[in-house]
């Protein structure tokens, strides 16, 4: 039946997709460039050239122990990112659906995102040591506002008026937010989870760092005590794939496939 | 014995009354237009008869056993096909798969959809092609009533046209009841058996009309007459173009 033409529609989706990554290669490209007017300017003590750096990176991935430290942080990073996805989108919804609630926690939401996140992991590390939970902790309250904010403002800003076309034709209030309002949630909650994926990877770092908790963190904390530039960059440009590797292992598809009906909409030649 | 029956339904919203005393019945197969002016509470009137609105006050009898609605935008889902949005009340209804893909191709016909729409996303449809799909879709579980809240509104004159004698033969075929919701005076008179007027401020119906002959039977320069008599000499259809609805308390 129609399995062939839906395999050939996703095929045609992923050649789309790779072509695509033209663009951004061509924008790595530049970057490269700056980089290496950079190092050419300033020398290799501040700025080592992007192909070394890249050399120490594969260096550091031979040897084996990069390997398991990038799990250890990638590990971390997402048990903390799926902790805030979890609740920030169960309270989030929650409290789009109930106006109170929403009241209640406006105050609370801007008390946590005015409070810098290195507080938060001075505080997490007096109560939990250099742990897994004290990195889990730091980016759960870090990275939970955005994904909250996002689920509230998918429950608000959808359109009402599919609500009462579903009920019209018999659909009660769980069918209708399964099959109505969870779609129109999912579009606004999907940037802000990919904004969350990635402040949970950098606070993961940062906290590693500070809480001297092992990961690419304490790695980066030893090559800046030995003051060595090329590892430090090549830390955090292992750091930088690993989160691009999950985005768009673990949220992009995804994504993709809830919004096919978007990329119907764009006009020729505008589809990315 | 009447399909729907209203009886002195009242609406009020944060404590301003839009409708008043309101009582009204719909017998098998008739098409009842509901006219008034704009404001006047005849959507929320709709939305109360369908089970969206509760009441105030009033009661409610649904001697029918299934209903649709086509609202005045087409309330398509962007995320899923044409034929997702018109199956989606067989989705609802738990109708086995298998059937779904023939009734509604069969529904999308009737509302003058071709097959090669059905693939196609509501951004992908013209306006016209939209209230097709949203037709379809009231037509989709074969309900025995309708509820068409000014579903025309927004397109052209002859596009109206078309649409409006499309639901004149999807009435006489599958044979529903419907309270057909407008403030166009000729669609009310082309499309309906008898015709209800909804007093300005929402107080109770103001009257009503029977516009001899059948839906569909009538020919076109005695549906303008009709409606040149109507505006001009009736008192009952006399403020149906006059009031604003930013005027009312
Ligand atoms: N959800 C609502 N909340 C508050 N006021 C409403 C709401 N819906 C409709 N109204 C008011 O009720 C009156 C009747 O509205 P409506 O039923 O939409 O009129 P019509 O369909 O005849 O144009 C209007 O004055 C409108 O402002
Ligand atoms: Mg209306």
């Amino acid at each position: 039946m129609s399995l062939l033409s839906a395999c050939l529609d996703r095929l045609a989706r992923l050649g789309r997709f790779l072509w695509s990554a033209w663009a951004g290669l061509a924008g790595l490209a530049l970057i490269g460039a700056l980089w290496q007017a950079g190092h050419e300017a300033y020398g290799d003590f501040i700025l080592t050239a992007p192909l070394d750096t890249l050399a120490a990176a594969a260096r550091l991935m031979h040897e084996g122990r990069a390997q398991e430290l990038l799990a250890l942080t990638t590990a971390r990073a997402l048990a903390g990112f799926g902790l805030c996805a979890l609740i920030g989108t169960l309270f989030g919804v929650a409290a789009g659906y109930s106006p109170a609630t929403l009241r209640l926690s406006r105050p609370i939401l801007t008390l946590l995102l005015g409070v810098p996140p290195i507080a938060w992991i001075v505080l997490a590390m007096i109560w939990f040591g250099p742990s897994d939970l004290t990195v889990a902790v730091t980016i759960l309250i870090s990275a939970t506002p955005v994904v909250f904010v996002g689920a509230v403002e998918g429950v608000v800003t959808r359109d009402r008026g599919l609500d009462d076309m579903a009920q019209v034709f018999g659909a009660g209030p769980l069918r209708r937010f399964l099959f109505v309002s969870a779609r129109q949630i999912s579009a606004q909650l999907f940037p802000a989870l990919i904004l969350a994926l990635g402040s949970a990877f950098k606070v993961a770092i940062m906290a590693e760092l500070l809480a001297n908790a092992g990961g690419i963190g304490g790695a980066l904390a030893r090559a800046r005590a030995m003051l060595d530039i090329a590892e430090a960059l090549a830390w955090v440009s292992l750091a930088v794939a690993a989160l691009i590797a999950v985005e768009y292992i673990l949220i992009r598809p995804v994504r993709a496939e809830l919004e096919r009906w978007r990329e119907a909409a764009a006009p020729w030649g505008v589809k990315r | 014995m009447s399909l729907l029956e209203l009886n002195r339904i009242g609406h009020a919203f944060f404590g301003r009354t839009v409708l008043e005393g309101i009582t009204l019945g719909v017998a098998r197969q008739e098409i009842v237009a509901l006219v008034g002016p704009s404001g006047s509470g005849k959507s929320t009137l709709a939305h109360i008869a369908a089970g969206l609105v509760e009441p105030r006050e009033g009661r409610i009898a649904r001697h029918y056993l299934r209903h649709a609605m086509v609202f005045q935008e087409p309330r398509l889902m962007p995320w899923a096909t044409a034929a997702g949005n018109i199956g989606f009340p067989l989705r609802l209804s738990r109708a086995p798969r298998r059937m779904r893909r023939r009734v509604i191709a069969d529904a999308a016909l009737r509302a003058g959809l071709l097959p090669e729409d059905l693939g196609k996303y509501p951004s992908e449809l013209s306006g016209g092609m939209r209230q097709r799909a949203a037709i379809a879709r009231a037509l989709v579980t074969d309900p025995d009533f309708i509820y068409f809240d000014e579903p025309f509104t927004a397109l052209d004159v002859a596009l109206k046209r078309r649409m409006q004698d499309l639901v004149i033969e999807a009435a006489a075929s599958a044979r529903f009841a419907a309270l057909f919701i407008t403030h166009d005076l000729l669609e009310a008179i082309r499309i309906s058996h008898r015709i209800l007027v909804l007093d300005a401020g929402g107080r109770g119906i103001a009257g009503e009309r029977l516009p001899p002959g059948s839906p569909g039977t009538r020919d076109e320069a005695a549906i303008f007459a009709l409606r040149q008599h109507y505006l001009t000499a009736d008192p009952l259809f006399a403020h149906i173009h006059d009031i604003d609805e930013r005027l009312r308390p």
